[in-house]
């Protein structure tokens, strides 16, 4: 069959430099999944933005023909008129974006934003417009079309949003879509839930989608062939059974080697020990009063719920969850940055065998050498450095702050954090800007390790980075943890990679704890739907293991639609129970 | 009902604000010692005027400034009784002017009108210059019309107002015939309304308008450009553009509506800016709005006049600020339903 697109010889470049997309060549038909696959600055996104030709304004399509249509009806997208493309934007070939929550307009309706497809490309009417959108809506998962057509996005959930931005791009019926990062910025369970939608839609319609994701899980979901990129060149395509099975090009199997994989046939492991514990939960509550103004009424957020948690000196201890379910919350607490409701206890032993410390009722001192001794990695390495800082100011400046040592003993240690990281201390007088994602995730690791602290809280220190990356930072945060004997509590929403580095995991919905298990008796032997639906949703990029979109749905609603065993509502959940020994599930007995 | 709620609770917060304001200006223009008709005794005294000082003393007493000042306030605002019973802002009564020898009503009258006529113009003119200008800058950024939108407008803030009145008085005057001064002509003042006079006081306001308008729609323009610039790069652009939207469409519907907000938010603070701004501007083309009235007053301490002039522009503020949010209530769905949220 003769391909829908063919993409020749592609090139585009900013400015005189070297071309950022260089002799790209894929094709694919009607009916067929192209995954194009690459790290960040692979050029992969360039790539297929450059087919409805949105592209920064300095972008220069430099060489090459992007050749769309069927039979005779085969035009060159690159050579159409400005007026031609928008006839085919949105109408033969629609798109979605990453970010759902910014890729619609807040403060239009999102059936207008909807309707706004057909009354463009199909000279309908309002009305005429409105039952092909309701039926979509329908199509695409709304229970109440008619409600979603008049919410605003705000008003959505992320997965709900990008299920709008689905039927916008599927409501002309289009012959191609291209999907950009579509469920990068969601939750796993709903992640599975999208992916899983796109691919019934593209069954029904026969249309050809271009996926492009940095995740080999999501390809072996859903790809028929794949493309490889780095740094604008491709390096491998073919079918994807051939190139996920057995990948032939170095950098394939290097993507292969780094990404974070739930274990294949986990074997159950012997529960941590209950003696030395350096942290402790115990009944911690945190409930938020949220107020929006002085004429609305005062909503209570419960963010915790009767967490109990107990980390071992020396061990990681893991707390997973999508967004809303209170990890945060229960870091900041651990950290003293966040007071707990009445009742909660948070205990901190500095030493083994020195006596707790309460941590919401610290005196100012105390709370000063607690504040050294319990240090912080934050997410996103972008954000967390000051940019106007050197590196040197940024590491010497904890040291300065808790008055540790002088100017050079400062100095020094900053540099040995620098080895320590895996850095140069030749570095030390260079600015943030200079350093990769992943460099700056270590800057900021070693930032945390200047005051010598004895506990370090992980707040999803790799989620902002590439998959290869990712994985030297969680080799390193192992190395640091067993070399300096720390102690992690780490925050994680990717089961894949607490699976990797966590001695014991729990796992949190809506503010309570559903299980609480080492890893590997969690993964061999999961009892909570929750958990289940979280393992069954990560995609793991192996083909022959596909996401269970069953075991997802079960367990990734809300407590009230669990079975009868785990159902709960409110906040009337029921106990915390432990089924064998070091695996604790939250069930009806 | 939530719309007509939330008007209710704003109008209720108003009253309020306008409470404490009226509090502060009382105090505030009672902070200097003395007040206008002590100093005047005083220097009746140092020239020998005996007959003079016996009047000024009636004065004391009949405006009751020989009262503790919480007293005074509460008789100047009408809740308590003065030497004429409850005679107050609220029963209508805006008290006496000294320095002018009438009563405040009759000094600001017509002035108060022409004050709101003069700036509304003037806020009218600003938005007017500024959207166009505003909107075409951002969509034709760092190109000639970028650039010449920006040059203009940073001329029209550079430039002092009061110049800038002189130089179009004088040209609008020697190629226009337009009228200098004044905000009618000469014959219709005091004249009951009539068409000619309407045509007069619009071919007047030409120019003020434009004077004091120009720096405010720059400094607008400016704002609003900066605004659309950040809209444009929002994701949802690249949206609408996936669909097949024509540019101007685009542009319209959906960054300019999300860079609208500040620009309505701004009502508020240009009314009071505009009043207190134009002073300057009043005096030097001769306008007779309460601007230059509340200059003399100040100097001379004549306080219910001052006191007078400062609540109506209080008020002004006031009913501006309120007529911005309940717009941008309007505009925007996320401030409305924001109690749906989550």
């Amino acid at each position: 069959m003769a391909p829908l697109l063919e993409v020749k010889n592609l090139s585009i470049g900013f400015g005189s430099a070297p071309p950022v997309v260089a002799g790209v060549n894929f094709s694919v038909a009607s009916g067929e999944t192209l995954a194009l696959v690459g790290e960040s600055g692979s050029g992969k996104t360039l790539t297929c933005r450059s087919v409805l030709r949105i592209l920064p304004k300095t972008a220069q399509l430099r060489q090459g023909s992007i050749i769309f249509g069927e039979g005779d009806a085969r035009t060159d997208l690159l050579d159409l008129s400005s007026y031609s493309i928008r006839s085919i934007r949105g109408n033969r070939i629609s798109m979605i974006f990453q970010e759902p929550m910014r890729s619609l307009s807040p403060l239009h309706r999102i059936g207008n934003q909807v309707c706004e497809v057909l009354t463009l490309h199909r000279n309908m009417s309002a009305a005429e417009a409105k039952q092909d959108v309701l039926a979509t809506f329908e199509r695409v998962g709304f229970a109440d079309p008619e409600r979603a057509f008049r919410a605003y996005p705000f008003e959505m959930s992320g997965g709900m949003r990008q299920r709008a931005m689905i039927a916008m791009a599927m409501v002309a019926k289009p012959d191609l879509l291209i999907a950009d990062e579509p469920t990068t910025a969601l939750d796993v369970t709903t992640q599975a839930q999208v992916l899983g939608l796109m691919k019934d839609l593209q069954r029904d319609t026969g249309m050809a989608m271009i996926l492009v994701t940095h995740d080999l899980g999501v390809v072996a979901n859903m790809a028929d062939s794949v493309v490889v990129m780095n740094k604008g060149h491709v390096m491998e395509s073919g079918p994807a059974p051939v190139v996920l099975g057995e990948p032939g090009h170095g950098y394939t199997q290097k993507l292969f080697a780094a990404a974070p994989m739930i274990p294949k046939d986990p074997k159950p492991s012997e529960p941590l020990p209950a003696e030395d514990l350096i942290l402790e939960l115990n009944n911690v509550c945190k409930t938020y009063t949220v107020r929006a103004g002085g004429w609305r009424e005062k909503k209570k957020v419960h963010a915790c719920v009767d967490v109990n948690l107990k980390l071992p000196r020396g061990k990681t201890l893991a707390v997973v969850g999508e967004s809303g379910s209170g990890k945060t919350t229960c870091a900041r607490i651990a950290l003293g940055a966040e007071v707990p409701d009445d009742g909660s206890e948070v205990l901190f032993r500095p030493e083994q065998g020195a006596d707790p410390v309460c941590i919401n009722a610290l005196s100012r001192s105390d709370k000063v050498a607690f504040q050294r001794q319990a240090q912080m990695v934050f997410q996103d390495p972008y954000s967390s450095l000051s940019p106007r800082m050197r590196v040197q100011e940024a590491l010497t400046e904890p040291m300065e702050i808790h008055r540790i040592g002088n100017r050079i003993s400062r100095r020094d240690k900053a540099a040995e954090m620098l080895r320590w990281v895996g850095l140069n201390p030749d570095m030390l007088m260079r600015y943030p800007h200079a350093f990769s994602g992943g460099q700056r995730q270590r800057l900021s690791i070693a930032r945390a390790l200047t005051l010598d602290p004895v506990l370090l809280v992980c707040d999803e220190p790799t989620s902002a980075l590439d998959v290869s990356v990712q994985e030297q930072i969680l080799s390193l945060l192992e190395r640091i943890r067993d070399g300096m004997g720390l102690s992690y509590l780490f925050i994680s929403h990717d089961l894949a990679v607490v699976a990797r580095i966590a001695d014991e995991v729990a796992v949190m919905r809506q503010g309570v704890v559903v299980e609480q298990a080492p890893p590997e008796t969690l993964f061999y032997n999961p009892r909570h739907p929750y958990t289940k639906a979280l393992i069954a949703a990560q995609p793991e990029p192996d083909v022959q293991r596909p996401i269970d979109l069953a075991e997802v749905s079960r367990g990734a609603g809300s407590p009230a639609s669990w079975p009868d065993m785990f159902r709960f509502e409110g906040l009337e959940a029921p106990d915390l129970i432990q089924i064998e020994p070091g695996h604790k599930v939250r069930c009806h007995v | 009902m939530m719309f007509i709620r939330y008007a209710a609770y704003r109008l209720l917060t108003m009253v309020l604000t306008l409470i404490v304001v009226s509090i502060l200006i009382f105090i505030i223009i009672n902070l200097p010692p003395g007040d206008y008709l002590s100093n005047q005794i005083a220097e009746l005294r140092a020239t020998g005027q005996a007959e003079g000082v016996a009047k000024a003393e009636f004065l004391r007493t009949e405006y009751a400034l020989d009262r503790p000042l919480w007293e005074q306030y509460l008789i100047w605002v009408g809740v308590a009784p003065g030497p004429q019973g409850f005679s107050g802002l609220l029963q209508g009564d805006f008290g006496w002017s000294f320095e002018f020898d009438a009563p405040v009503a009759d000094i600001v009258g017509d002035a108060l009108w022409l004050t709101v006529l003069v700036n509304l113009a003037a806020v009218l003119f600003v938005y007017l210059v500024a959207l166009p200008l505003g909107v075409l800058a951002a969509a034709r950024s760092a190109t000639w019309v970028d650039y010449t939108t920006a040059f203009v407008g940073y001329l029209g803030l550079a430039t002092p107002n009061f110049l800038l009145a002189l130089i179009l008085f004088y040209y609008g005057h020697k190629y226009l015939g337009l009228p200098i001064g004044g905000l009618m002509a000469p014959e219709f003042e005091g004249e009951p309304m009539s068409l000619a006079k309407v045509q007069s006081v619009l071919v007047h306001l030409i120019v003020p308008t434009f004077v004091i308008g120009t720096s405010g729609a720059a400094a607008m323009m400016q704002r609003l450009r900066a605004n659309m610039l950040d809209e444009l790069s929002k994701p949802y652009v690249e949206t609408g553009m996936a669909k097949g939207l024509a540019p101007a469409k685009l542009l319209t519907k959906y960054p300019l509506r999300m860079a609208f907000n500040p620009f309505v938010a701004d009502i508020g603070n240009l009314l009071p800016a505009m009043v207190s701004g134009s002073v300057l501007v009043s005096v030097v083309l001769g306008l007779q709005t309460i601007g230059p009235a509340l200059l003399t007053a100040l100097k001379s301490q004549d306080q219910f006049l001052a006191a007078f002039v400062l609540m109506f522009v209080a008020l002004l503020t006031l009913i501006g600020t309120m007529i911005s949010d309940l717009l941008l209530v309007l505009l925007d769905p996320r401030i409305r339903y924001g109690a749906r949220e989550g």
